[in-house]
């Protein structure tokens, strides 16, 4: 990482995605790789149903404040679509790079039939619109087909690290991640990483 | 989770400002930790709670923040090193024994976290703890890290044995749920005892007069103390053209505002970590240094009022600095710190433009999102009781016909003020206060006041301080209906115990005090029902408003969505018979999804009709109940 300010990653998502623990691992993993990492987040009311948003500061120079500032993300990895749009909108600039699930969680204003959720092909427009690259990965598809939605959030996880955006080694990640699950949950987790890891590694062909 | 308990000195841990905090306690050798739960404060003693045992200290979940604070103090009494944490509300509530405390004066080390809000994020007010320091004269500091919010809390343990005063740590939500590198220290060997002193001193505020003097000695010793604090310093040049003056965690946004604007030779930051008493002489060494003074600082102008009296106190040969702040309009007086707040007042005083951001860019992408990006309100879980219990209210107000309302109270159900509960609150204040207002509407009467009034209150909240307004209610013959929705958690803060389950902090066995039990002890009429079921609950609720003239209750029991999606525990497989729904010819205007709103039925525009998400769907059955066309239906699971 050869920059002057800090790499600036946004997590974002709905509450109980699983948002604040991918957060949590992806700076567990760079501190012990020796960078200085802020984590700043907004979850206070997530458990009912609203928008969670971990911003991580990365920098080999110095502690950053918790806070992103509006227009200054560098990447930013999204659980749900809606909620990475919103956040290119705050904080996006022609520079960002996105890696989004597809599976939408619609808000309350669209189940009551007051608002209307884009579909997959207008939230691709928009992304590519407002981004410099883009991945989009049906995260939550993938993990109900190994048997349970919440691998999605680790399939997001390997998709990010695959890009190689991010200065994290597989091999630097995954020790942490392991040491996240107790011992029957570890191969499954393992599959899920490496199922988003390979969707993203070679940049371009997704 | 990291571990916060292991012995392992210089390691490096990733943690959060919450969990830093916990851990500065546990090596400072703390014996005893309580609370009661509230964000931004909460993983304080959750984290604690979790290696209590292992490090043989207490921790409990208090019913309220007062009483936290007390049991806290007789461990201090007995000479053992306690912590008291809270969110900045809850210092409301603890006052009244912490006004006495500064006369009496603490033995073992006695530390109250209190964890301010700013931007109110997750409370019902943007309130500034600082105030409480200044106006009952205790020492507050406030870290500007996550290392600061460790080693902050460790050394508030010793500080507090050397002036025998209860310290506060100001939290803040951007350090409390904010997480960042943390270098650990060591962990006590020693074992501490407790023992209560019966000979002297004795710990009570009189004789008051001789106490109070004593405590303006102490606040001296204080100040010599900060005048000197390692927590205190500065960075920048020796005469700098702006000196920024940062109340604790402000400072990360005054550095990277420098960094930002290449300001480092001609603007100084000095980080101020001892908040109050002010270290006075240390901050007038710095106020003649600089011609311009921008206090940055969270809530309340406090330092920059207190940098004014202390300049008109001062002698400086050109004049006086200016002071720039919130009292100036440079910060908005309300909101949180950001970077952006700190380059806004940065750049405007010193006349130099910021970096720009790319407007066209961000006037597209805000376009873009205001068509296409629907909003994300917040609203009850799928299969939530206070949905069905709201929906009951709704009809059983609108058949009683006498516009009655309800008072409503902190925890989930304040969302009974919006669409999530049909509107149904209309009054909404502190914790417990939704009876004591409900108590107040019943003895209107005299003054020819019909309205029939509800007061709701969870579990928890009946604990913690809807009991005495209760029995307040009770003693003086109002008239209303208490509706107490008993969950089985405190949910909103994440499932702590409360006296009402069979589980404490440490995770004990322990009895279950029973409200039922209580409000038949008051010889009123009491009701209990299964908030799912809504023709029983109406009926009851119905029944209950037109036996007026009198206090009744009735418990609606009904578990809390979350805790029971973790037990899988479904009541119901629901789902949408497409031949029976009509959709908008049906007459129902979509009771189910615009009116009715849960998150798992959701309305198909292309096919005209509701379906259910069986994803999300946590069975609990009750919009089957509500359509009228029978069209959604509900088999045993």
């Amino acid at each position: 990482m050869n920059r002057n300010g800090p790499l600036n990653l946004i997590i974002t998502g709905v509450g109980g995605q699983g948002n604040v623990l991918l957060a949590q691992l992806m700076g567990k993993a760079l501190v012990k790789s020796e960078y200085y990492v802020t984590i700043g987040e907004t979850y206070g009311p997530a458990q009912r149903g609203g928008a969670v948003m971990s911003h991580l500061r990365i920098s080999q120079v110095m502690e950053y404040s918790p806070l992103i500032p509006d227009g200054e993300v560098d990447i930013i990895l999204g659980l749900e679509p809606v909620e990475t749009l919103r956040v290119l909108g705050q904080y996006g600039n022609p520079k960002v790079a996105v890696i989004t699930n597809t599976r939408p969680i619609y808000p309350i204003a669209v189940t009551a039939g007051e608002a209307q959720y884009p579909n997959l092909e207008k939230i691709e427009q928009l992304v590519h619109e407002l981004s410099s690259e883009a991945w989009f990965i049906s995260a939550t598809d993938m993990a109900f087909s190994m048997g349970t939605p919440i691998l999605a959030n680790i399939i997001m996880a390997g998709a990010l690290l695959g890009t190689g955006l991010v200065p994290l080694k597989q091999e630097e990640f995954l020790p942490v991640l392991m040491d996240n699950f107790p011992e029957d949950k570890r191969e499954l987790n393992l599959q899920a990483f490496v199922k988003g890891f390979d969707l993203t590694k070679k940049r371009g062909e997704v | 989770m990291t571990n916060i308990a292991i012995d392992a000195p210089d390691s490096i841990e990733f943690l959060m400002g919450n969990e830093a905090i916990a851990r500065g306690a546990l090596e400072a050798g703390i014996g005893f930790a309580s609370a009661y739960p509230g964000t931004p404060s909460t993983e304080i003693i959750g984290t604690l709670a979790q290696v209590g045992k292992e490090l043989n200290v207490y921790v409990e979940w208090s019913t309220n923040e007062k009483v936290a604070l007390e049991s806290a103090a007789a461990a201090s009494f007995a000479g053992v090193r306690a912590l008291a944490a809270m969110k900045q509300v809850g210092v409301n509530v603890a006052v009244d024994f912490l006004m006495n405390m500064n006369l009496c004066g603490v033995n073992g080390g006695f530390v109250l976290v209190a964890c301010d809000d700013p931007g109110a994020l997750a409370s019902q007010t943007e309130q500034d703890t600082r105030l409480f320091a200044k106006w009952a004269d205790f020492p507050l500091i406030e870290p500007a890290t996550f290392q600061e919010a460790k080693d902050m809390t460790r050394w508030a343990f010793e500080l507090s044995e050397e002036v025998k005063s209860i310290v506060i740590l100001r939290g803040m939500t951007r350090i409390s749920h904010g997480k960042g590198s943390v270098n650990f220290g060591k962990l006590p060997q020693e074992r501490t005892t407790a023992t209560f002193d019966t000979s002297f001193p004795f710990f009570m505020p009189m004789p008051v007069l001789f106490r109070h003097q004593m405590v303006h000695d102490r606040m001296a010793k204080v100040k010599e103390v900060f005048e000197s604090s390692p927590f205190n310093s500065y960075t920048g040049p020796d005469e700098p053209d702006l000196l920024v003056i940062s109340g604790g965690s402000c400072w990360l946004y005054a550095m990277e505002a420098v960094k930002v604007l290449g300001l480092e030779e001609s603007v100084g930051i000095l980080k101020l970590g001892t908040i109050w008493p002010v270290p006075e002489q240390l901050l007038g060494d710095h106020l003649k240094k600089a011609r311009k003074i921008l206090i940055l600082e969270h809530i309340e102008p406090f330092l920059e009022g207190e940098l004014k009296i202390m300049a008109s106190e001062m002698q400086f040969p050109e004049g006086p600095p200016v002071f720039y702040g919130k009292r100036s309009g440079h910060i908005d007086s309300m909101g949180e710190i950001t970077l952006d707040v700190a380059l806004k007042a940065m750049g405007g005083i010193l006349g130099i433009s910021l970096p720009e951001r790319n407007t066209d860019y961000r006037n597209k992408a805000l376009t873009m999102i205001e068509q296409n990006v629907p909003p994300r309100d917040l609203t009850f879980c799928p299969g939530c009781p206070h949905r069905a219990t709201f929906w009951s209210i709704k009809n059983a107000l609108k058949l009683d016909g006498r516009d009655g309302f309800v008072a409503g109270d902190i925890g989930c159900y304040a969302l009974g003020a919006g669409p999530a509960g049909y509107f149904q609150v209309k009054t909404l204040q502190s914790m417990g206060s939704g009876t004591g207002v409900a108590s107040g509407f019943g003895n209107l009467g005299h003054l020819d006041f019909r309205q029939p009034v509800i007061s709701v209150c969870g579990d928890s909240t009946f604990f913690h301080t809807a009991m005495p307004a209760l029995m307040n209610g009770v003693h003086n013959q109002s008239d209303f209906t208490m509706l107490i929705l008993d969950n089985a958690a405190t949910a909103m803060t994440g499932f702590q115990p409360h006296p009402g389950s069979e589980v404490n902090a440490a995770g004990d066995q322990v009895f279950a005090v029973d409200i039922e039990g209580i409000c038949r002890s008051l010889g009123i009429r009491v009701e209990v029902g299964d908030p799912f079921d809504l023709q029983n609950t109406e009926e009851n609720i119905l029944a209950l408003l037109e036996d007026g003239g009198k206090v009744r209750a009735m418990i609606l029991r009904g578990k809390c969505a979350q805790v029971k999606a973790r037990e899988g525990e479904a009541r119901y497989e629901v789902h949408v018979d497409e031949n029976r729904c009509i959709g908008e010819g049906c007459g129902c205007a979509r009771l189910c999804t615009r009116v009715f709103r849960c998150p798992a039925i959701t309305w198909d525009g292309s096919m005209g009709k509701a379906k259910i998400d069986e994803t999300i769907c946590n069975g609990c059955g009750v919009c089957a109940d509500i359509c009228p066309q029978s069209a959604i239906v509900k088999e045993a699971a």
